[in-house]
Parts: C-alpha cells; structure tokens; sequence
C-alpha cells in the first residue's frame, strides 16, 4: 500500500478534482435561485443564468440606448486602460527604487524607513487627501493603483536584490565592473523575473484600488457599474461582472507567467 | 468511485441550499432596519429610550431596531428577506423592494424632504449655468431625480450635462477638489457643503414640495399576517413624535440625543428639521397619504425610474409596477407592489392604538 502522501491522481481525474468544488458551487447556486425564485418570481438576488444571459446580452451586444456605447466593453476598456497604467506604473517606480535601494546602502539608510512607513498606511483611509491633491479624474484612479502597490514591489524588489549572493558582486568588481555596470549586467536581469512575480502578487491588490476608486466617482467602468446597479439590487448584472472580473485577472496573470517563462527561461528551470 | 462522488455531492449540497432557502416563517419576533437620517432619527431615539419595547410588549411582540450603516445596503438587506421593515424613501421603496417583487407597504408617511435635497453649484449663482457641467451626485438616488425635476423647471435635460456618479460617503471631500463645480446631494452634507466659500444652492427640495418622501415600509405578507407589528411600530412612531413636537426639556433632550447620534448637535439637527415637513401628528400624515397629490408624485418618480431603466428589465412602461394610493392605483392593477396603506396611521390619528 503507497502511502497517502506518494499517490497521485492522474491526469482526469486530477480535471474532474479540480473541476469538483466549481460544480458545486454552480449546482448549489442553480438550486437556491431556483427555490429563490419559486417563491418569488422576480426575486433579483439570485437571478438565474437566463435572466444573466439576458442581461449581459443587453449589455455586450446592444448599444445603450443613452450613449450608443457597448457598455460592457466600453466598462472593460476603461477599467483595464487604469489598471494596466497603474500598474505600469507601479512596476517601472517599484523596479527602479528596488534595485537603487537594494544595491546603495546610502539611498537604503535614507529611503527604506520612509518606503515602509508609507507600505503600511491603508490608501483607502486618506481617499480625501488623495482627491484634493490628484483631483477626481482619470488620474487619482491611476494615483491610487500606483499608492497601493507600488511600496509593496520597492520592498519586494529590495529584497530580491539584497538576497542576490555576494559572490557574484565580489566577481563583478573585480573584473573591474562600476557601481552601475554592476546595476544594469549583474542586478537588473535577475531581479526582472522577479519584478514580474511581485506584479502576479499584487494583480489582487491593484483590482481591489481600482474598483474602489471607480465606485467613488467615476463615470464608467466595471466598478462603476457594479455600484451603480447595486442601487437597484441588479445581481443578474454584478454576478456576470465579478466572473468576468475574476476571468480578466486569471488572464492576465497567465499572461504575466507566460511572459516570464518566454523571456527568462533561467529563472524557471527549476520549477519543472 | 462514482457513487461516492454522488453522495458527497449531495452531502455538500442538502445543507446549502437548506441555509439558502430557509422559508420566512411566521414568528412573533420582527426585525426593523434604519440608517442615519434626519427624518429616520427617532427611530434610534424610540429604541434607546424603549419606546419601541414598551410598544412591542403591548402587543406581545419583540421588534429587533438595527441600525445599518449603508442605505442601499439595507434596503437591499430588506428587499431579500433580511428585514421585515426598513425605512426608505418613496422613490427608492419602487425600484428597490417593489421592483424586485417584494409587495411592500408604506406603513408610516414619516415626512418630507423640504430643502434637505439639494443642487448646489461652486461660484455660479443660478441653476441655468449647470448647462455643460459635469454634476458629482449619487446615481440612481433621489438626488438624481431632484436634479432631473431641477432641469425640467429651467428647460433642460439630462442630455445638457454629465452625471458622474460619486459615493455620498465621499461627496463633501470630493467637493473640495477644483474638478468639481457642481453636486447634489443630501443633508447633512447640503449644510456641510454650504460652510465651504463659493457654494451656492440653486435648487432645493422644497422647490419640489411632498415629492421626496422618507417612509417605514413593511413586508405587505408580513404586515397582513402580523397587523401586531403594524401597530406596535406607528404607535411607537407617534408617541415619539409627541414627544418631539413639545416645547418641554424632554423634546429637547430628545433632539439633543437625536443630533447626537447622527453626529451633530442640537443646533445642527434643528436646521436639518427645519428643512424637513416632520408629520408630527398622524392625521397631517393621513390627509397627506389620501391627497391626489400622492398619485401623481408617484407618476412622476414612476416615469423617472422607467427612464433610467431601474424598474427593471421586464418593464414595458413607467406604469408596469402598480402603486396603490388611497387615491387610486397608479399602473398595472395586477401587478401591484407598493402600497400606501394609511390605515394604521389612521388608528394612530383615532386613538385606537
């Protein structure tokens, strides 16, 4: 008999295990709605997948009858232009303050203290300092993605760089590599990789901003929007929105994996 | 294996849907939803000071007063059976509850907003300038619709400017920033609006007199099975409001607790009763509910929620959902989902509570 922690499922059944805990969710859902809506036939809390199939068509397929726009993309569009900016952003301030603080004990005495301090303040609780200082357009959405997840790559970052054994610094100067030579040939290629992980990381984060900065004050986009209808309880809306959230962030984070797997085959050799 | 997998299937699942689905049973014990809100503040004072209790004990009852912190979010707590009674206003108790197919009833016509809504624009004087401005408001809200009505009476649309829907927790910060010319909202963030330099209100709710209602609105299955909790409620409702209309230390001890706990003070909470018609006495508030006014108010509010699409998908016409009035019905007979229902208020007005 092998044991228990030396047995492997194989590859259908490892599908239908991984499968299992989302097909009782849906069935489990399926079957409240159902009971939900026998009791009440217009019942919105738990629409079902009719009704959200409905809804969605309106949304994706038929111009609104407002603006013109496909709301539904028009949402998306918004909401991914803000989170790629900040996120862009977060990671080119993240990646150079990391390596300068990882790599200059000077800037390190002066700037880590400060990175830490400021890591550690929650963005949402100072929102209105915040509004007067960036204003309430497109720019404080992007300010505020950038505010609550760029301290957290500069520490990873930081880190990553100080972990990088000695002996390769110790090598490099001696033959006869600057401060910044060292930086961009030594530092840089190696912490890459690694600034890619910390975006995967902070992929939950930096949604989390930015819904919550659209559902202040905004006037699209897929916070806006799950917000905005939540004044009239239209789960049949926000339920299909939260999947198609859920399903941008797995996108994207396989996306980023990829990325890193093609461009930095070294760094992952030892995973397979 | 496949047998095993059924059955833990339906293990995992009997016990969710029953936690899901648990029916509304009958029960001699009621939950009364309230948030913050000039005109809904007695219900904390009632039930601090166990006017509720005395009321619900009266009638052999237990009432459970919660106060919650987002108004939407109670409402919707309501809406899905959280709640056997909420306080909202008119406009919202249609798109949310009603909407929904929840039949509810107003059971108590508490007031009406008399200036505590209000358009306000930074360094312009007159409502005409909103033209081309983007307005900060909540979206959707009886806001939305005062400033749809404020339009109307200056010959512009909605198509004129640019709503941008912003969070009432985060209006009076938001004002403070340069992009922002021009909001409506509510008390007391009207008045904390107004203290900053360069607001001027343009157009408020008493411009739009009984049009904006605050109720306490009852689950109508609830209410018929459970006429106790009908009269328990309206008769603490209107004792307090005895209380409040005197001129004695224990009304203004009572405004004082009052204001407090909406994070003023007495001073504060005055001026926001001020702009605010309080039906003190029950009958003011029957003759309010039996007026012909009501119905074709509720036509108004229909008509806005229709043209923004929050009567939902389904709805045909401003007139799908039925409104019953003392006056009338307005809509579809068949599908009647909220009433005004002035008959507890009356027993009140009688005495025969």
């Amino acid at each position: 008999m092998k044991r228990l922690i030396n047995r492997y499922p194989d590859r259908t059944l490892k599908l239908m295990l991984g499968a299992l805990p989302f097909i009782i969710i849906f069935i489990a859902y399926i079957m409240a709605s159902n009971a939900r809506l026998e009791e009440n036939s217009r019942d919105k809390l738990l629409p079902s997948l009719s009704s959200m199939t409905k809804a969605v068509d309106k949304l994706a397929m038929q111009p609104s009858k407002r603006s013109g726009e496909y709301l539904f993309w028009s949402d998306t569009e918004s909401s991914l232009t803000r989170l790629g900016l900040g996120i862009g952003i977060s990671a080119l301030i993240g990646l150079i303050f990391g390596i300068v603080n990882g790599a200059i004990p000077y800037v390190r005495a002066n700037l880590s203290p400060f990175i830490t301090a400021i890591s550690l303040v929650p963005p949402l609780a100072v929102l209105p300092i915040l509004f007067i200082a960036f204003g309430l357009g497109e720019l404080s959405k992007v300010v505020l993605i950038a505010i609550g997840i760029t301290p957290f790559i500069i520490r990873d970052m930081q880190r990553n760089v100080m972990e990088l054994p000695s002996e390769q610094m110790i090598k490099a100067q001696t033959l006869g590599a600057s401060t910044w030579l060292i930086i961009v040939r030594v530092v840089l290629p190696q912490v890459l990789p690694r600034l890619i992980g910390a975006l995967r990381l902070s992929l939950g984060a930096a949604w989390l901003f930015l819904i919550a900065a659209e559902a202040i004050a905004s006037t699209d986009g897929l916070g806006y929007r799950i917000f905005l209808v939540r004044r009239y309880l239209a789960m049949d809306i926000i339920l299909p929105y939260v999947v198609w959230i859920t399903f941008l962030s797995f996108f994207i984070d396989y996306v980023l994996k990829t990325l890193s797997e093609r461009l930095f085959p070294w760094f992952h050799a030892e995973d397979k | 294996m496949k047998n095993l997998y059924k059955k833990i299937l339906v293990l995992l699942v009997l016990p969710m849907c029953v936690l899901i689905t648990q029916p509304v049973m009958a029960k001699d014990s009621f939950k009364v939803a309230w948030t913050i809100y000039v005109g809904w503040m007695p219900w904390d004072y009632a039930n601090n000071a166990g006017i509720v209790r005395k009321w619900a004990d009266k009638y052999d009852i237990n009432i459970e007063v919660t106060q919650i912190n987002d108004y939407v979010e109670s409402i919707n707590q309501y809406t899905s059976g959280g709640f056997d009674a909420c306080v909202m206003t008119n406009m919202d108790a249609l798109t949310i509850p009603a909407a929904s197919g929840v039949d509810s009833t107003a059971l108590i016509v508490g007031d009406f907003s008399n200036g505590n809504d209000a358009v306000i624009l930074k360094n312009k004087k007159s409502l005409k300038d909103i033209e081309g401005q983007n307005v900060n408001l909540v979206e959707l809200s009886v806001s939305h619709y005062l400033l749809a009505r404020g339009l109307e009476s200056v010959g512009l649309a909605e198509k004129d400017i640019k709503v941008v829907n912003t969070s009432d927790a985060d209006m009076v910060a938001v004002y403070g920033t340069k992009d922002v010319s021009a909001v409506t909202t509510w008390n007391p963030l009207v008045s904390e609006i107004m203290n900053m330099p360069g607001s001027n209100k343009v157009f408020d709710s008493s411009q739009i007199p009984g049009e904006i209602i605050d109720l306490m609105v009852v689950n109508t299955e609830t209410l018929k099975k459970n006429p106790k909790l009908g009269k328990a409620l309206t008769g603490a409702w209107y004792e307090i409001m005895a209380v409040m209309s005197g001129k004695d230390k224990k009304a203004k001890d009572a405004k004082i607790a009052m204001g407090k706990a909406s994070g003023t003070d007495l001073k504060g909470y005055n001026a926001q009763l001020a702009s605010t018609k309080m039906f003190y006495k029950a009958a003011d508030a029957v003759a309010f509910t039996k007026s012909k006014e009501l119905k074709s108010t509720m036509a108004k509010v229909a008509k806005f929620s229709f043209d923004h699409g929050i009567l939902g998908d389904g709805a045909p016409d401003a007139g799908f959902i039925g409104i019953e009035t003392p006056a009338g019905i307005y809509g579809d007979m068949k599908n009647v989902k909220l009433r005004f229902n002035p008959s507890f208020m009356q027993m009140a007005a009688d005495g025969k509570l």
